[in-house]
């Protein structure tokens, strides 16, 4: 966890009681309402990813990991976004969001490619695995 | 290991976009 936090992210933290001036500015300026709120944000300060309220640990990194994907996602970097969301579901296939991770993989490797064989290929995955989960209702209509 | 979150968060924001890295900003009502 504190490993893939500090290779990509700096982070920070706003004590909304202990740091009331600056809970008053970002509290405000981000539309946090709520603790735990843990945003992603990029170098320019745009949010890229919310989560909030309490996670287990697995689950927390997991949804770390899909809002670093989602912000190469969101960008253009298929292939980067790609491989973070399937180290998700191969690293922590237990997780909440690696059902998300695994519909995502299939969108970013059809952004890159074109060829819809990739979401064809995704629905197939969700048969198998995660397939009482959304997301592997989202993907049936690729089937 | 934990995380080493930092607290000057207006500095956090200008080093961010000096390296342009991401920044995970937490807002917490954990005990200190």
């Amino acid at each position: 966890m504190a490993r893939f936090v500090s290779e990509n992210f700096i982070p920070a933290r706003v004590h909304v009681k202990d740091d009331a001036a600056s809970f008053k500015k970002y509290g405000e300026q981000y539309n946090a309402h709520w603790t735990p709120t843990i945003l992603e944000l990029d170098p320019n300060g745009e949010e890229f990813y919310r989560i909030e309220g309490f996670l287990p640990n697995d689950d927390f990194l997991a949804q770390l990991m899909l809002g670093r994907a989602h912000m190469d996602f969101k960008k253009g970097k298929w292939a980067d976004a790609e491989k973070r969301f399937r180290e998700i579901v191969e690293k922590l296939p237990k997780s909440e969001g690696a059902p998300e991770a695994m519909y995502w993989a299939g969108v970013s490797r059809y952004k890159a490619t074109n060829d819809a064989t990739a979401l064809k290929e995704t629905a197939k995955s969700f048969a198998q695995k995660y397939n009482d989960s959304s997301w592997a209702k989202k993907a049936s209509i690729w089937a | 290991m934990e995380i080493g979150f930092r607290h000057d968060v207006d500095n956090v924001f200008k080093q961010a976009k000096e390296q342009k890295k991401p920044v995970l900003l937490d807002f917490s009502a954990a005990p200190m």
